[in-house]
């Protein structure tokens, strides 16, 4: 039996189960042990994840359309999008940091955003297949996401080291800001999401 | 025996005492709902306390040097993002500042402010916001990840000049480690009973 068949709360910060009360609008019940407000599933769980969801798709067009970084060296100026400097990596003899690279910045975000709309989709459905896996996949791509940020940092070092250099001067392109957007914004919807939606549709049909 | 509710998938299960450095899943889904953690209190503050000490080192000592016909280009930890800053990149640069070096921080404080009262069996005032606020910030330390940029951009960098690691670099990345082992050797259910409930 689920906790809310049995008529039970828990707690998502200490999770303490506790007895589910009535409450008149405006209302709100607190964990009696920790203090965090109580929900039976997070609020407004789909429609805020497909609002975060959409956010990061429209910005995770210009962060791969704009350039993330822009060098400038002895007057000649050279704009690098997110994939041009993987093809650079892949020419220039480090394949593993294209590899890098790609994956966190280009393969991660896309795969996360599929993967959340097609979780919220068949919830939407009430769909019955595989709980399990897709409570699995919904554990990974939550997992993943923050690596994603991984180029964000390496712009971030190269402007240290390369700021003030002798021979070139490299400065953050707009892309960088869209970017980080996306990160932190499919983080929030990865958060928003509530797995327990998944596993409700299977106790429907029991009744 | 000690009824839990699954945050995954919702179902409640019984769960007996646990012996050391088990854990019990979920039956239906497979989520993991409480872990033994022998030592946990004491554990979790020596790395904490480890992992302040790292973290001074890191703000205080250069962090990556480069060496190009040799004039020798220090930079700190904040080096990176004070250049964002000036760039007019002012989002970008609180973004790495918070994810960097502010949440850790946080983090590491906030532990401690919880796990010393707690060892003493004084839990302080505000113990459970404190705690939940550090749950909370859980996702947003991402020093790890930085670690990996650090060496992807040693990589980019490393066939014009000459990098050389300061010692601000080996601090972050044992930090990275430290921390890491304060999160697993903490065990947040324990924490929860102390307080009562």
């Amino acid at each position: 039996m689920s906790a809310k068949q049995l008529g039970l709360v828990g707690c998502h910060d200490c999770h303490l189960l506790s007895r589910q009360q009535r409450l008149a609008s405006g209302q709100a019940a607190y964990c009696p042990r920790c203090g965090a407000t109580l929900h039976l599933r997070k609020p407004n769980s789909i429609a805020r994840t497909w609002a975060l969801l959409t956010a990061a798709f429209i910005f995770y067009i210009p962060a791969n359309v704009l350039p993330i970084t822009v060098t400038s060296s002895l007057g000649s100026k050279q704009s690098d999008t997110i994939m041009s400097g993987v093809i650079y990596f892949l020419l220039h003899g480090s394949p593993e940091i294209a590899v890098v690279i790609f994956t966190a910045s280009i393969f991660i975000p896309i795969c996360k955003l599929v993967v959340m709309a097609y979780l919220l989709v068949s919830v939407q459905r009430n769909s019955r297949w595989r709980p399990r896996d897709r409570t699995q996949l919904y554990r990974v791509v939550e997992g993943i996401g923050r690596w994603s940020m991984v180029d964000i940092y390496v712009v971030t070092i190269l402007v240290a080291l390369v700021k003030l250099g002798f021979f070139a001067d490299i400065e953050a392109g707009p892309a960088a800001l869209y970017f980080a957007a996306v990160v932190v914004i499919s983080m929030l919807a990865a958060q928003s999401f509530d797995p327990r939606l998944i596993w409700d549709a299977m106790e429907e049909k029991h009744e | 025996m000690n009824l839990i509710a699954c945050h995954e998938c919702d179902l409640v299960n019984r769960i007996p005492p646990l012996p050391r450095r088990a854990a019990a899943r979920c039956v239906r889904c497979g989520g993991v709902l409480l872990r033994s953690k022998p030592d946990s209190v004491d554990r979790t503050i020596a790395l904490t306390l480890a992992g302040i000490v790292l973290f001074l080192v890191a703000c205080s000592f250069p962090f990556l040097s480069m060496e190009n016909a040799g004039i020798v280009q220090e930079t700190a930890l904040f080096t990176g993002i004070y250049n964002l800053y000036k760039q007019k990149m002012v989002p970008l640069a609180t973004l790495v500042l918070i994810t960097c070096v502010l949440v850790p921080l946080a983090q590491m404080l906030g532990l401690l402010y919880v796990m010393i009262p707690l060892k003493r069996n004084r839990p302080a005032r505000h113990t459970a916001r404190v705690f939940r606020i550090y749950l909370h910030l859980k996702p947003w330390g991402l020093m790890e990840v930085y670690l990996i940029g650090i060496l992807v951009a040693l990589v980019k960098l490393g066939k014009m000049a000459t990098i050389v690691p300061g010692l601000s670099v080996i601090a972050f990345g044992l930090l990275v480690f430290v921390l890491a082992g304060a999160y697993t050797a903490l065990d947040p259910h324990l924490v929860w009973e102390r307080l009562g409930g």
